[in-house]
C-alpha cells in the first residue's frame, strides 16, 4: 500500500470511501492488534475529516460571461437580495 | 307577396310548435352537435349562478352562447370583451327565449389551437430523431464538484436553487450561465448559455432552471434550439422547470426532469444531512468493531488464564482436600444414620419387654404369690399348706394372706 494522503488535503469523496474501506478491513477481523489500533485512529481522522467538510463549506458562486477577446471568463458572482 | 291560398285552410302553428320544430331542425343536424366557432367575444356576463354568458361575433354576425358553471371551473382561460376565442359545443334551442345559442363545453384563446398542434407536430418530428430515447439519457455524477446553472440571473429559479444547495451540500461550486427564460430572445438565449457550459467543460451536471408561468412564459423552452441544445449536451442536462400540467419539450430531452427549480437542486446532491448520518453511523461502527477486537482478544486471554489456573499445583491441592472433606462427610453421615438404626432397634426392643414384663401381666389381673417366710414364689398347691402365711402382690402393691384350703391339680 502506498503512503496515504493525508487527510486534512482529502475531498470529501476521497475520505468518504477511504472511512467506507476501513470500516470494512476492521470488519474481516483478521488483524494483529496494533494494526486494529491505527486503522481504527484513521478511521476517526477521516470521519472527523468529513463531518468538518460538510459543517463548515460554503458555497462558492461564479458566473460565465463572454470576455472581452470573446472567451469565456469566470467572475464572481454576488446574489443581490432582493 | 304571394296571395294566401283560398283553398283549404292554412296551417297555423303555435309558438311552440314552431320552436319545437327548429329546435329539431337544427338538432337533427350532426355538424351542429359538435362544432367549433371562432369569433371575438363581447357582452361577456358571469353572474352569481356561476354560469358563463357571452356572444361571439364577427363582421356580419352574432352568436349568443352560454356556458353552465361546472364546465366553466375547468376552463383555464376566460373569455374578455374583444377577445378573439375559439368554443366548442353544441347548437341548440332555448325555446323559452326564442333563441338559438351554442351551449359551450370548452373555450381556449384563438390560435393556441394552432400553437397546440405545432407543439404535437415539434414533439412527433424530435421524437422520430430519437432525441427523447431513454437509452440518451445518462446517470448523475453522485459527487459533483461544479454545478452549471442555466437561468435567469435576477430570478427566483436560482435563488431557490442557491438555497437548496447550501442546505445539502455547500462543498460545491455553482457556475452561473446567465440568461434571459421568456421572451422572444430567451431561446437563442438558453441555447448559447448551455452550449458556453459545454464548451467551458469544468460542470459535472448542468441545471435548467425557471420558475413557474404562464404556457406564454414557458414556451421558450419548447422551442427547437433549446430543446436541440439540451439534448446535444454532453454534460448531463437536469430541468427544472416550474409548471404543473402543460408538457415541456425540453424535459423530454434531459437527462433527468425535476418539477421545479428546488427539486431539480437536490436530485443532483447528496443530502448533507443523510450523510453526517451515515458518518455518525460509520463512526459508530467503527468503534464497535475495535471493542469488538479488544473484547475478542480479552476473552480469549481469560480462557487460557483460566487454564493455566486449572494446571497449577495449588489446583491439585485444592482438589484434593475437597476430596477428603468430601470424604469425612460421608464417613460422618454413614455413622450417623447407624446410630439412628441401632437406637431404633433399641426402642423396638424396649417396647416388645414392656409388653411381656411382670408389670403388664400384674396389670392384666394376675398376682405374685410368695411364701411369707422365705419369699419363694409359690407356682403350685404343693408347696402350701392351710394356715401358712403368703405375701401377695399385685399391680400396685402387696398384701398378707392366709392359706385356706387347697384344691389340688388332679381335683381341677
Amino acid at each position: 500500500m502506498s503512503k496515504p494522503k493525508p487527510v486534512e488535503k482529502m475531498t470529501y469523496e476521497e475520505a468518504f470511501e477511504e472511512l467506507k474501506a476501513v470500516v470494512e478491513q476492521l470488519e474481516s477481523g483478521e488483524l494483529p492488534l496494533e494494526e486494529s489500533l491505527a486503522l481504527f485512529e484513521r478511521g476517526q481522522a477521516l470521519s472527523q475529516h468529513c463531518s468538518e467538510l460538510l459543517e463548515k463549506a460554503q458555497l462558492k458562486l461564479k458566473q460565465l460571461v463572454p470576455g472581452p477577446s470573446g472567451d469565456l471568463e469566470e467572475t464572481d458572482f454576488e446574489i443581490e437580495d432582493a | 307577396m304571394k296571395t294566401p291560398s283560398l283553398f283549404g285552410a292554412p296551417r297555423i302553428w303555435s309558438v311552440s310548435e314552431l320552436t319545437r320544430h327548429i329546435r329539431q331542425l337544427l338538432e337533427s343536424d350532426y355538424r351542429l352537435q359538435e362544432i367549433w366557432v371562432s369569433g371575438e367575444a363581447s357582452n361577456v356576463s358571469l353572474p352569481a349562478s356561476g354560469h358563463l354568458y357571452f356572444s361571439l361575433q364577427d363582421a356580419t354576425a352574432t352568436l349568443r352562447c352560454v356556458m353552465w358553471r361546472s364546465q366553466v371551473a375547468l376552463q383555464t382561460h376566460l373569455p374578455k370583451d374583444g377577445e378573439t376565442f375559439e368554443v366548442f359545443g353544441r347548437i341548440g334551442v332555448y325555446e323559452a327565449g326564442g333563441q338559438y345559442q351554442l351551449y359551450a363545453e370548452v373555450l381556449r384563446p384563438a390560435g393556441e389551437g394552432l400553437r397546440y398542434q405545432e407543439f404535437m407536430e415539434r414533439k412527433a418530428r424530435l421524437e422520430t430523431e430519437g432525441l427523447f430515447d431513454a437509452e440518451r439519457k445518462r446517470p448523475l455524477p453522485e459527487w459533483p464538484r461544479t454545478i452549471g446553472v442555466v437561468t435567469s440571473p435576477t430570478g427566483a429559479a436560482l435563488r431557490d436553487v442557491l438555497h437548496v444547495l447550501q442546505r445539502r451540500f455547500p462543498l460545491v461550486q455553482v457556475l452561473l450561465a446567465p440568461t434571459a427564460v421568456q421572451g422572444p430572445e430567451a431561446a437563442g438565449g438558453v441555447a448559447s448559455a448551455l452550449e458556453a457550459l459545454n464548451q467551458h467543460g469544468g460542470s459535472d451536471v448542468i441545471l435548467v432552471v425557471r420558475g413557474g408561468g404562464s404556457v406564454e412564459d414557458l414556451w421558450t423552452f419548447n422551442e427547437e434550439a433549446v430543446v436541440r441544445a439540451v439534448a446535444a449536451s454532453s454534460i448531463p442536462v437536469v430541468t427544472g422547470i416550474g409548471h404543473e400540467t402543460d408538457l415541456i419539450l425540453a424535459d423530454f430531452a434531459a437527462d433527468v426532469r425535476a418539477p421545479t427549480p428546488s427539486a431539480a437542486a437536490e436530485v443532483v446532491t447528496p443530502d448533507r444531512e443523510a450523510l453526517l448520518h451515515s458518518l455518525a453511523r460509520l463512526r459508530a461502527d467503527l468503534l464497535g468493531l475495535f471493542q469488538d477486537q479488544i473484547g475478542a482478544r480479552q476473552e480469549a486471554l481469560a480462557v487460557l488464564q483460566a487454564r493455566l489456573r486449572q494446571a497449577s499445583p495449588r489446583a491439585h491441592i485444592e482438589n484434593a482436600r475437597q476430596r477428603v472433606d468430601e470424604f469425612w462427610r460421608r464417613a460422618h453421615a454413614a455413622i450417623r444414620h447407624d446410630l439412628i438404626v441401632s437406637r431404633r432397634t433399641l426402642d423396638g426392643l424396649a417396647h416388645t419387654l414392656q409388653a411381656v414384663g411382670p408389670a403388664a401381666v400384674l396389670s392384666r389381673g394376675y398376682a405374685i404369690v410368695t411364701q411369707a417366710r422365705d419369699g419363694a414364689i409359690v407356682r403350685s398347691v404343693s408347696q402350701v399348706d392351710p394356715g401358712d402365711p403368703l405375701h401377695v402382690r399385685v399391680q400396685d402393691g402387696s398384701f398378707g394372706a392366709r392359706v385356706e384350703d387347697h384344691e389340688g391339680s388332679e381335683d381341677i
